[in-house]
């Protein structure tokens, strides 16, 4: 049932008292290693020196990266990405996965950008909501209740979206022209460095999520059902209602995404931001959050995205052509996932 | 024996009468009902992404050209960029419904060629819209946009507005292993006057030819080149995103693209995009039937790379080279 | 033949004539049950006697066709697991259910968990961490469970301490009943050891507990009666002090009678 390493053994001292395992004298340089262990045990750790190494690099080959006024368009550009990302957290968490999410976004902003001609600009907003939370609330019911397995249901509904607000728009993009639906690209000048209010908007969602997720008992049972859903139910966790709510909460952050993109560009457009659910998964699984479920949060995500933009600017600022971008891409992806692997979290339930 | 009006001999007369006269009624009738039959006959028309007004409009003009002059139309269509498996399944259907001219827009430049040959085999009169094949000569005649040429003219007049100023160019193209992106770009850098890597280019980023990509590309780009003052882009909506970016830059930049859709003709009207080159995807339809139809009349196959035309639209015309302005523009636009 | 009912508050738990078709399967035949307060009662059976479904059917997994379940003498019926949760019937399976990612601590109210009182309780939902960790060590101390750290993951942790960290959630949780279903099945001999010395502790804190076992030493050095299962129904209940192992095993197989072997049956 279990398999026991000399290392793991030494975490108890057995059930009456009695020290368990013969005492290792550990060498320096072995103790230095599990320390590192230790220390990359925290999922947010590879990915943090990642990011770090990341701007070193650059910052030492472009002098035009390490600005405020570039520091600011990496944030500006990481804010649909990563508040997009923060709902396919939730999702991956509970060992799920959306390729919907970004094709949903998108018909967030055509909803929105639609009524916001002739209708007021908060019932535009609140109709691209419901839009958003109506589409992933329906991959919840499918994939919680029918049990679908959700990289089909999700890779369908994908399809039918993303052909929707084509038809629903004819394939046409056109520009917004209302103030707060574009609202969250301004912001106030901070010297070089432009804070947007999208900017902040992220920033704070990632907050209120990461304190949904570790201090409340909801979140502790999306990570328990992440980990293992049996051990959920078996005591007494509704694990259909628990999951069809993943869905639907990332439904809200897909909503916030759509107005973080048409505060960036001030455009509906039916045929923006076709790789955004790659690229948001990529941000999540490059931040240490595990495919498998359980393990990881939004802090990761954060850091992730952040990894994600980066590499492009920085790239683009260095003259390298766009497909070594996507092959680097490629390469974090597949790093994390391997640590993710390698770093002792083989023992799922 | 006397023979009366019902004799035998009078019958077999009658009879041999009714029947030649039959015969040279029928005869005389024959050829008519046959060239009428030849007047009216079947064509097929094969598209991408229908849903994409561009491809919407060229359809529509093949299809109308093929009704005013009484043809049957059959119509497929590819629903995402790069799926010849369907256009292949579209065109062997043709051939089995005995059409007698195909128009193709082509998903893919090679896949296609080996269908094409066989409907070509057949007799079948093929010839292609918007993108041709590789080798172009696998189809009988391609009726298309000299991308290259487009690209020349934005190039051109990109200099001659520059004039003596030192320019500083940054490039947004789309995935250049695609003809059209590539021809684009090859022109824009001959109709300028430099070469790949010449120092005047400042930069150069990939996109996905629409709006948030051209955005972030424009924005990285200018964040390392500051100094960029001359913009090509692959389209209309890419140069509408790097519009974003460089408004945010506060910088002034000569923004050029090419398309000629109504958004874009109305982003030149309003200095958004300085100059871009009208395609007239309506031409190509309208000439690749009307192509169809005299070869399958006269006997006169098509042949050749036909230019649908390209045309400069800007309301800063520079010197030595020729532009329409937006007004015009709006009026000859396609898309909305 | 039902045994007649004697439903007094000093039986824990009583069910008479426990009845489960699947089919033309029949899991339980008119099986009676009596866990008497404070006692072990270990439940024994040879595969396929029906062991598992009459433990199903009293801590509330599986609704009989037939028959009646007592709890303290008052009749009930549980609907779900979580109904014979809230009656104060606990299970541990042989699963365990841990989440093993999760600390033990978060293990011990998984489905349960407190809330702070006051403004961020009520309006914030935020989760009394501290009190939760605190009242999951004073449970693991109290029955004598030592581990590093009560915030330590229980994928760190061996089978054995596992094992003790759902007994221990039961026992925190059970206010009457506690049913541990083959808790020794995956564990060395030391570890065995220590669960059943940890088992006895549960009982003595006034828990009645129910032992599914297939370990013939384990029952008898544990169990205060043994409950032979076979057939589908209770072939008979012994005194571990006065009936011999080989006839326990003899009545599970049908090489003896019930009638053969003294009862420890109350009268």
């Amino acid at each position: 049932m279990t398999v026991q390493g000399p290392e793991l053994h030494r975490a108890g001292v057995g059930l009456t008292g009695e020290p368990e395992g013969a005492g290792v004298s550990a060498t320096p340089s072995l103790q230095f290693g599990r320390r590192v262990r230790r220390l990359f045990a925290y999922p947010t750790t590879g990915p943090l020196v990642a990011l770090v190494v990341i701007f070193v690099v650059f910052s030492a080959g472009t002098s035009t990266f390490l600005n405020a006024g570039n520091m600011s368009l990496i944030a500006q550009q990481s804010v649909v990405i990563g508040t997009l990302a923060l709902g396919q957290t939730l999702i991956i968490l509970v060992s799920g996965i959306d390729l919907a999410d970004g094709a949903i976004m998108v018909l967030g902003t055509v909803v929105a950008g639609s009524y916001a001609s002739h209708a007021s600009p908060l019932i535009a907003m609140a109709l691209g909501l419901l839009a958003c939370v109506g589409a992933a609330a329906a991959n919840g019911v499918v994939i919680a209740w029918f049990r679908l397995p959700p990289f089909i249901a999700t890779l369908g509904m994908y399809t039918i979206i993303a052909a929707g607000a084509r038809l629903y728009t004819d394939s046409r993009s056109f520009p917004i022209d209302s103030d707060l639906l574009s609202a969250l690209g301004s912001g106030p000048d901070l010297g070089a460095f432009t804070a947007t209010y999208g900017m902040i908007l992220w920033v704070v969602l990632t907050l209120v999520l990461g304190y949904a997720l570790n201090e409340t008992a909801w979140g502790v049972r999306v990570y328990a059902i992440g980990n293992s859903p049996a051990a959920a139910r078996l005591n007494g966790v509704n694990v259909t209602r628990v999951v069809f709510s993943v869905y639907a909460v990332a439904g809200v952050f897909y909503a916030f995404a759509a107005w973080q993109a048409l505060g960036r560009t001030p455009i509906a457009d039916p045929s923006g931001y076709q790789i955004a659910n790659l690229d948001s998964i990529t941000a999540v699984v490059i931040g240490g959050t595990s495919l498998f479920g359980g393990r990881g949060g939004v802090a990761g995500t954060f850091i992730g995205t952040l990894i994600v933009v980066a590499l492009k600017n920085g790239l683009t600022q260095a003259g390298i052509d766009s497909l070594y971008q996507e092959i680097a891409t490629g390469v974090l992806v597949m790093l994390a996932v391997g640590a993710d692997q390698y770093l002792g979290r083989g023992q799922r339930a | 024996m006397p023979k009366g009006p019902h004799s035998q001999d009078h019958r077999w007369g009658n009879r041999a009468a009714l029947t030649l006269a039959a015969a040279m009624a029928f005869a005389a009738i024959l050829p008519a009902a046959t060239r009428a039959e030849d007047k009216k006959f079947l064509i097929g028309v094969v598209e991408l992404q229908l849903a994409n007004p561009f491809f919407g409009k060229l359809e529509k003009a093949a299809v109308d050209t093929a009704k005013k002059n009484g043809l049957e139309v059959m119509t497929a269509e590819a629903k995402t960029a790069g799926d010849s498996a369907t256009q292949i399944a579209a065109v062997e259907n043709m051939i089995n419904r005995g059409v007698k001219g195909i128009t193709l827009d082509p998903a893919n430049a090679t896949a296609l060629v080996p269908i094409v040959k066989k409907a070509r085999d057949a007799g079948i009169v093929v010839v292609t819209t918007n993108t041709s094949l590789q080798p172009r000569e696998a189809a009988d005649a391609a009726y298309e946009t000299d991308n290259f040429q487009a690209g020349v003219l934005i190039g051109q007049w990109a200099k001659a507005t520059m004039g003596s100023k030192p320019a500083h160019i940054a490039l947004l193209d789309y995935d250049l292993s695609d003809k059209t992106s590539k021809a684009r770009h090859d022109g824009f850098l001959k109709g300028f006057g430099v070469g790949e890597g010449d120092p005047q280019i400042a930069g150069s980023a990939l996109n996905m030819g629409n709006a948030e990509t051209g955005q972030t590309a424009m924005e990285n780009l200018l964040s390392a080149h500051p100094d960029i003052n001359v913009l090509y882009t692959i389209n209309e909506p890419a140069a509408q995103g790097a519009h974003f970016a460089i408004k945010k830059a506060k910088r002034d930049v000569l923004v050029t693209s090419i398309d000629g859709s109504c958004s874009g003709v109305r982003s030149v009207a309003d200095g958004t995009i300085g100059a871009t080159v009208m395609q007239f995807p309506d031409r190509m339809g309208q000439m690749a039937v009307e192509a169809i139809i005299k070869a399958v009349s006269d006997g006169a196959k098509p042949s050749g790379f036909h230019n649908t035309g390209t045309v400069l639209i800007t309301d800063h015309p520079a010197p030595g080279v020729d532009s329409k302005d937006s007004k015009w523009g709006l009026e000859n636009c396609w898309g909305a | 033949m039902t045994e007649v009912l004697v439903a007094t508050p000093d039986l824990a738990m009583q069910a008479r004539g426990l009845t489960k078709r699947y089919g033309h399967v029949v899991a339980m035949q008119e099986a009676d049950f009596d866990l008497a307060r404070g006692e072990i009662l270990a439940v024994v059976g040879d595969n396929g006697a029906g062991k598992s479904t009459l433990i199903k059917a009293l801590s509330g997994a599986l609704i009989p066709d037939a028959g009646e379940v007592y709890l303290e003498g008052q009749p009930i019926q549980f609907a779900t697991p979580l109904a014979a949760r809230l009656a104060g019937v606990e299970t541990v399976y042989q699963e365990l259910a841990v989440a093993t990612q999760l600390d033990i601590a978060q293990n011990m109210f998984l489905g349960r968990e407190k809330r702070k009182s006051g403004l961020f309780g009520a309006v914030f939902r935020q989760l009394d961490k501290k009190g939760m960790r605190r009242q999951a060590t004073e449970h693991m101390q109290t029955l004598g469970i030592r581990v590093q750290s009560i915030r330590q993951a229980v994928e760190t942790l061996s089978g054995g301490q596992r094992q003790a960290v759902a007994v221990a959630r039961a026992a925190a949780w059970g206010r009457k009943v506690v049913i541990l279903d083959e808790p020794t099945a995956a564990l060395g001999v030391r570890e065995t050891t220590q669960v059943l010395e940890l088992i006895r502790r549960v009982r003595d804190q006034g828990l009645s507990v129910v032992l599914i076992s297939h370990s013939m030493p384990e029952v008898f050095a544990i169990a205060d009666r043994i409950h032979i299962h076979r057939l589908g129904r209770r072939a008979a209940v012994v005194n571990p002090t006065t009936t011999a192992m080989s006839d326990v095993v003899a009545v599970m197989t049908g090489a003896l009678r019930p009638d053969q072997v003294a009862s420890a049956l109350p009268h």
